[in-house]
């Protein structure tokens, strides 16, 4: 494998993005050409992507020096470079972004169709992929962080994508914000990593920690201290638990970017991170922050899902949910079956995104789903791509989410059994809500408001194929790359890359004990009965407009953490700036001191110019006095 | 042949003639003259002590102080004529537009 190759997938974006950030004024009102700009940018990384997968299937790497593309930064005993680290890894990430970053770009061009920041739109999904990429490539911290803030920047620009309306820059800035918050931790992490090791390449800090020259700093709990901060990065990135909040709002963005940025790519950056971290987690123990954390997030987020009315909303909090998942996986060292979930999830979550996309285009941008019901029989194909996508999820047999949340509770069992506990209701909760969102959508009484029942039509051929096509690894994918548990054909692709962390975490994890074969049964069991709960609760019924008992009502308020952070956290941030920072020391201290300085030469000035009274006399008495006083000081007394 | 400090007392009551004449006169022309008065007092005091110590630095400067002061002279004239032209007096109370 060449780095030429790399460049190629890496730069195609970004061309695609200047093209259409510099040149948009000239494409206005040519959607095809920005649109297929954008998609053609992506398509070619996709190839790319796809021969250097090929490339990586006989082991080859590109890692350490080869990936050296040339000096960024040099100084005094460190150099930072810009270098690609490719390996089985990143060959997913990169099929993952980019094929299902591909398709959203197709799906893109029909949804987004008319919308008056066409170019725009365009112009920021092309820099997020290349983000994304920059990300993933990079092989040091820093090239990771670059990609980690510019996937950041895009997630905000994309959220706020229509900032005439207050929600969506609210929720913009909201991404935002509690991002940066995760991002300081990552900063500290790289900070704490550099100290330790003098370097942040992949494999001169994994190497030197293995070698363990790292304790100079902090004793002996260096690398505690850098992966928990790291963590912190990922908690932020990846939306868990204290720190999800933003994902949910994020679902203000256009649905598309939702699937792309708020599903499959961006948010398991934090995934990524640690897996790729595999070696200093395991020398830190820190794992099991990790899988607790992913655990009672995933647990957390589900409850939440069972009460929301929103279709994207219930997506997002099942996202989170999924997400905590996939750091249990990487928490008790099933680092392979924790990417495994973050591809199959890439694949049926963004379906289901997508298909939300379709209901909404067809439904007048409708999301409450209690005005749905029906639409079954009207939107064909966007029923059982959508119901794939649900199965997949809800762990039905055979079907993609089943393996891979398989070997992750497998997993789990061996680490933790609390875990495993906590994650088995999770999956019923998950199967559950699913399909209450399915039912109540697509089946029962039609609830369509009159005005739009009349339109209610299957989207076009530009964005019900990339469904089709994204049903297909759905379904599938578990079945080719997940038949075995943890001898199957994608643990074996990746096991060149987590074996270093293996064999340190050898005996720290309790090893996935016994066949999986009872532990597929049960969960399968879990999931068809959630699937028949919301059968029997949902099939004939609409959930009702208002929540019941107080618990309920507790849940449908999303446990009021956003009141509570808001209450706790911003409004006195909020009251100390406007009450400390703005009336005291801004108006009070600055501006006092400023206008005070003004104020004093005013007056001394005003006092002063009496002196100046035109009459040259005046002056040269003073002048005259002056030098009698001098002369008598020096004649008389010096 | 007079002693030193008579030509000095002689220049130092000069002098204090010209700055007590600037100060309490209003007259423009009779403040140029007193400053040329303090200007040949200082001159007086240049030659005597020239003399007494037996160089002729001080003589030289002399020169200088003349030229200056023919140069002082012109330019000083000219600006009095003109603030006459302008405002029709030349008593130097009612000068003051350069007040603060």
């Amino acid at each position: 494998m060449s780095r030429e190759l790399i460049v190629v997938l890496l730069i195609s974006p970004l061309v695609g993005f200047l093209i259409n950030g510099l040149f948009g004024k000239f494409l206005k009102g040519n959607e095809k050409l920005s649109g297929g700009i954008g998609t053609l940018a992506v398509l070619v990384s996709f190839i790319c992507a796809i021969v250097a997968f090929a490339g990586v299937q006989g082991g080859a790497v590109l890692e350490g020096d080869a990936g050296v593309l040339y000096e960024w930064i040099a100084g005094e005993g460190f150099t930072f470079n810009i270098g690609f680290h490719v390996d089985a890894l990143t060959t997913v990430m990169l099929l993952v972004i980019t094929g299902v970053g591909f398709l959203i770009h197709v799906y893109s061009i029909g949804y987004m169709h008319g919308d008056a920041g066409y170019t725009r739109y365009f112009a920021y999904l092309n820099l997020f992929v290349f983000a994304m990429l920059v990300l993933v490539l990079g092989n040091n911290y820093l090239m990771m962080f670059v990609g980690w803030e510019g996937v950041g920047l895009c997630s905000y620009l994309l959220i706020g994508f229509w900032y005439e309306r207050q929600s969506a820059t609210d929720a913009g800035k909201k991404a935002f914000i509690v991002n940066r918050i995760g991002d300081f931790g990552f900063l500290l992490g790289m900070f704490t990593l550099f100290a330790a090791f003098g370097s942040l390449d992949f494999t001169a800090i994994f190497g030197a920690a293995e070698a363990d020259t790292f304790q100079k700093v902090f004793g002996g709990s260096t690398l505690v201290i850098a992966t928990l901060l790291l963590f912190v990065g990922a908690v932020g990135k990846s939306a868990q638990m204290p720190l999800y909040v933003w994902l949910p709002d994020a679902m203000e963005g256009p649905t598309p970017v939702s699937a792309l940025i708020h599903a499959a790519t961006m948010v398991t950056a934090g995934v990524y991170m640690i897996a790729r971290s595999a070696v200093l987690y395991e020398l830190a123990h820190t794992g099991q922050v990790v899988a607790w954390v992913g655990v009672l997030t995933a647990f957390f987020a589900a409850t939440i899902a069972l009460t929301q009315n929103d279709i994207k909303r219930i997506l997002a909090y099942s996202t989170v949910s999924q997400l905590g998942y996939m750091f249990v996986g990487v928490g008790v060292g099933a680092y392979a079956s924790g990417v495994f979930h973050l591809m199959t999830h890439a694949f049926f979550k963004g379906l289901m995104f997508l298909a939300a996309g379709s209901v909404m285009h067809a439904m007048a941008n409708e999301l409450d789903m209690r005005k749905m019901g029906g639409l079954k029989a009207k939107m064909p194909i966007t029923h059982w791509t959508f119901l794939i996508g649900a199965l997949a999820i809800a762990g039905f047999p055979f079907l993609s989410g089943f393996w891979s949340k398989d070997e992750i509770l497998h997993s789990a069992w061996g680490s933790h059994p609390a875990i495993y506990v906590i994650g088995l209701i999770t999956a019923f909760l998950t199967a559950f809500y699913m399909f209450r969102l399915i039912f109540v959508t697509f089946y029962g009484q039609s609830r369509v408001a009159s005005a739009v029942a009349s339109h209610v039509h299957e989207s076009p051929p530009v964005m019900w194929v990339p469904l089709v096509i994204l049903a297909i690894p759905s379904a599938i994918i578990g079945l080719l790359l997940g038949w075995g548990g943890h001898g199957s054909a994608f643990h074996h692709f990746t096991e060149s890359v987590f074996k270093a962390a293996k064999e340190i975490g050898n005996g720290a994890h309790g090893e996935a004990a016994g066949s999986a074969v009872p532990f597929m049964i049960i969960s399968a069991i879990v999931g068809l009965v959630g699937i028949g709960f919301a059968w029997m609760r949902y099939s004939k019924r609409t959930p009702a407009a208002q929540p019941g008992t107080a618990l309920h009502k507790l849940v449908a308020n999303k446990y009021y953490i956003d009141e509570v952070y808001n209450a706790v956290f911003v409004q006195p941030i909020k009251n100390v700036s406007h009450y400390l920072l703005w009336r005291v020391v801004d108006t009070g201290i600055i501006d006092g001191i400023v206008n005070g300085v003004a104020v004093a030469i005013r007056i001394i000035g005003g006092t002063l110019r009496r002196l100046q009274t035109g009459v040259v006399q005046a002056y040269i008495v003073s002048m005259v006095v002056g030098i009698v006083i001098f002369l008598a000081y020096y004649l008389f007394i010096s | 042949m007079l002693e030193l400090e008579y030509y000095l007392i002689l220049s130092a009551l000069l002098f204090t003639t010209g700055v007590i004449g600037v100060l309490v006169r209003r007259n423009a022309i009779i403040i140029f003259m007193c400053i040329e008065l303090m200007l040949n007092a200082a001159n007086l005091a240049f030659v005597a002590i020239s003399r007494s110590l037996g160089q002729t630095e001080g003589q030289v400067f002399v020169f200088f102080v003349m030229t200056v002061a023919a140069a002082e002279v012109a330019i000083g004239l000219a600006i009095i004529v003109s603030v006459f032209k302008h405002r029709q007096t030349i008593n130097v109370d009612e000068v003051n537009s350069l007040k603060g």
